[in-house]
């Protein structure tokens, strides 16, 4: 393996975190938006906002250093997505702006009503960003973004088949994931009884995500034929180990065993997200392969060293944060 | 001055949404060390007053640190969206500080969750400690990401063919000629935001009569983190002047406002450049060269060695360089003040003009800060890698990218309102009592 690839492993590893963390609190932050009204409504979104509360942040910067990463070692990659793909990317930025800054305005004040509104600013953002988010990835995975500055279509390279259903697909995957750590969450909590509740919506959710999934396999023939065939031919074992965890996921739900559901639920996400990226290895765009995006070899050393050592910091204290509190509730 | 009428408009987009991130990022590196620092002292002297301040500070970091984070990611999107042609040329070269940043603003992120939400759940001293690496990374992400813009003032460590960079020495480019005084100059200037917005907030409750234990602590506290900071600002401030004397000659001349080269160059202070002149200044005569050079025959070079299209808006940049100038002698005659008196007399002195002072330093503090990032931003124009990459060239020529602007104005319009009108009401929603009690302090929700 070169270290180009290396190093794409590891963006792609990023990717896959922020998708699993950072998806899983957009999650919430759609269901938020479904909690419904009353008592039971504010428990729900007490719970969620005390699960996602010490960790939103940490998993945001995924997102951040996959972007960095990309941008250091495959420069003409970044460049051709974002000058192409800006006009997504502008509302991915403010629903991470709404997102970020309404969920943290909603903890620091008090009366109801202003609650209200940043509680509905927070759940349409966590609406906002995933879908935005997943048609940047339909655009590139339907070969919509050409290599090059600006080189593809400003609107129709996102507004399409392909990016219409990826943004779907992501908006529910990160409905799904959520739904399936809170039921976790709320059954060691003091709120047992919102269990059922959750439940519910993990098992809604994931037949909604795995249709989409679906669909997905059909657009992807009609309008994505390189990915297709990447799908139907070596990234095959992970569309099959993706279905086969999904079902598994819904399994372990309606049969109550939450944590086991958590593995098999991130799973079937994970490997969707490396269906994709080994379905079209190692093309990065259209008739741009790794070894042509590329940096050169000091840059990519130099990565690789500095990748190494935050690795070595960076687990660790990612492993303390999430199981510290994950550690109190019980 | 010309200017490419195309990239306008995303250079004030960055402009602004740069400008607004980094008042943010200021607080971000300087605002831990206060709450640490106050937590410190209080877990040491059990005086509830340090105690209650380092909560109730804690409360507002983790505010304003969620704000940043999100503007902050705003600027990665647009390194490409706006400034492909720069991240495409040169994203190999620079993009390894990005890339240890990321690291360090991620080790910041984890901590801070830690710190807030293990306020009551961890020990004392474990929680002490957690602190520290948001101290800690919160400077090294500054560090890093002003090197990348050092690196744009003084692009080192690669090797061009042809247009096409072919040689790499990463390391060389981040540690390049204007990284030292470039991230200190920044790093000085955050701890000076940091200390002189907090003591105005303090300032301004004090002229409001609340004149009590804890807001002359608070102001004491935080004016003491900016009073040091300022005389250490000075002497860097000077380095920096040098460093942009030898290597960026052409942007020294626009902060003068200096049209012809010569000897005996004078430092004029104040004026407007019109034309090719600097009209109403104070001319110290010889001035600037003796600066420079420790030498009244020292040369300067003027801005009429470079053809017209190849210098900075010199109006703009020269007015920039007074204002902070000016506004930075201001925080250090005030810190001299402050310390004079605590020094000699132990109290903050009593005139009501001291209060208002304090009050008005924290806007002021964060105008220099502004000026000086208009002075090295805009006195690089019309290159975004000095000498090598024109801004016109790097800019994203999509269709309509130039709505970007409006758009992010207006929302950060609503989101700077939404902001201050959150922190004064967390401020009135629990008041801060005459007398704080432990009962108090246990009291007071961090997260």
């Amino acid at each position: 393996m070169s270290l180009a690839t290396g190093l794409l492993v590891v963006i792609w590893c990023s990717a896959t975190a922020y998708t699993l963390l950072a998806g899983a609190d957009f999650g919430a932050g759609i269901w938020d938006l479904l909690a419904g009204a009353g008592p039971d409504g504010r428990r729900r979104r007490t719970l969620m906002e005390h699960v996602i509360g010490p960790v939103w942040e940490a998993n945001h910067v995924w997102l951040i250093f996959v972007l960095v990463l990309l941008w250091t070692c495959f420069p003409p990659v970044f460049s051709a997505v974002a000058s192409t793909l800006w006009l997504p990317l502008m509302l991915v930025a403010l629903g991470v702006i709404g997102r970020g800054a309404a969920f943290a305005f909603r903890k620091a004040v008090a009366t109801p009503r202003q609650r209200r509104a940043f509680g509905v600013t927070f759940a349409v953002s966590s609406l906002m960003t995933p879908f935005f988010l997943g048609a940047m990835a339909g655009a590139i995975a339907s070969d919509r973004v050409p290599p090059g500055i600006a080189a593809g279509a400003v609107v129709r390279s996102w507004l399409n088949p392909s990016s219409l259903l990826t943004g779907a697909l992501a908006a529910s995957a990160c409905a799904f994931l959520a739904a399936v750590y809170l039921t976790g969450d709320a059954v060691r909590s003091p709120d047992a009884d919102l269990t059922e509740w959750f439940r519910r919506r993990a098992l809604a959710s994931g037949a909604i995500t795995g249709a989409l999934s679906l669909a997905g396999v059909l657009v992807a023939r009609a309008d994505a034929p390189s990915l297709y065939h990447g799908l139907t031919h070596r990234a095959a074992p992970l569309v099959v180990t993706s279905a086969a965890a999904g079902c598994a996921a819904l399994g372990l739900v309606v049969v109550r065993r939450y944590l086991v559901a958590r593995a098999a639920a991130g799973l079937a996400v994970a490997a969707i997200v490396w269906g994709w990226g080994i379905a079209r290895y190692p093309q990065l765009l259209p008739g741009l392969p790794v070894s042509q995006a590329q940096a050169l070899p000091a840059t990519l050393h130099a990565t690789a060293v500095a990748v190494a050592v935050g690795l070595a910091l960076l687990v660790p204290s990612l492993l303390l944060l999430l199981t510290l509190f994950q550690r109190e509730q019980r | 001055m010309v200017l490419a009428v195309a990239d306008i408009a995303p250079r004030s987009q960055m402009g602004f949404s740069l400008g607004w991130h980094i008042v943010l990022a200021c607080l971000g590196v300087g605002l831990p060390a206060l709450v640490l620092f106050a937590e410190w002292r209080g877990q040491r002297t059990g005086d509830p007053v340090y105690r209650l301040l380092a909560r109730r500070w804690a409360r507002a970091l983790g505010v304003l640190f969620a704000v940043g984070a999100v503007s902050g990611t705003i600027l990665s999107f647009e390194m490409g969206q706006l400034w492909s042609g720069l991240m495409d040329h040169y994203g190999s070269v620079i993009g390894l500080p990005f890339a240890i940043e990321g690291f360090a603003f991620f080790i910041e992120a984890i901590f801070l969750g830690i710190y807030l939400y293990g306020w009551d759940r961890l020990s004392p001293r474990a929680h002490l400690l957690a602190g520290v690496p948001i101290v800690v990374a919160g400077t090294l992400s500054a560090f890093f990401v002003v090197t990348a813009n050092a690196w744009m003032n003084s692009p080192q460590g690669f090797r061009e063919e042809n247009g096409k960079v072919v040689a790499v020495d990463p390391w060389k480019a981040i540690f390049n000629k204007a990284t030292g005084p470039e991230t200190t100059h920044m790093l000085l200037a955050a701890i000076m935001v940091t200390g002189f917005l907090t003591a105005s907030v303090y300032a301004v409750a004090m002229l409001r009569g609340r004149d009590d234990a804890y807001h002359r602590l608070g102001l004491r506290l935080s004016l003491g983190l900016g009073a040091l900071a300022a005389p250490a600002q000075v002497v860097v401030g000077d380095w920096a002047a040098r460093y942009v004397a030898e290597d960026q000659p052409i942007k020294l001349a626009a902060m003068e406002g200096l049209f012809r080269t010569g000897s005996h160059a004078d430092l004029s202070i104040g004026g407007v450049y019109v034309g090719d002149s600097l009209r109403g200044a104070l001319h110290i005569p010889s001035g600037l060269s003796l600066l420079v050079h420790f030498n009244t025959n020292g040369v300067i070079t003027g801005l009429e060695t470079v053809p017209p299209a190849l210098r900075p808006p010199v109006a703009i940049v020269h007015l920039a360089f007074d204002t902070m100038v000016g506004i930075g002698f201001g925080l250090l005659a005030l810190g001299a003040w402050f310390g004079w008196t605590a020094w000699r007399r132990h109290r903050l002195p009593r005139t009501r003009w001291f209060l208002r002072a304090v009050a008005v330093s924290g806007v002021a503090a964060v105008a220099a800060m502004e000026a000086g990032w208009i002075v090295t931003e805009v006195g690089r124009q019309p290159w975004v890698v000095y000498g090598l990459l024109k801004t016109s060239a790097a800019v994203n020529p999509a269709r309509g990218v130039g709505w970007g602007l409006p758009v992010l104005v207006a929302v950060y319009a609503v989101l700077t309102v939404v902001l201050v009108t959150v922190l004064r009401r967390m401020t009135r929603d629990t008041p801060v009592p005459g007398a704080p009690q432990d009962a108090d302090v246990d009291g007071y929700a961090v997260v």
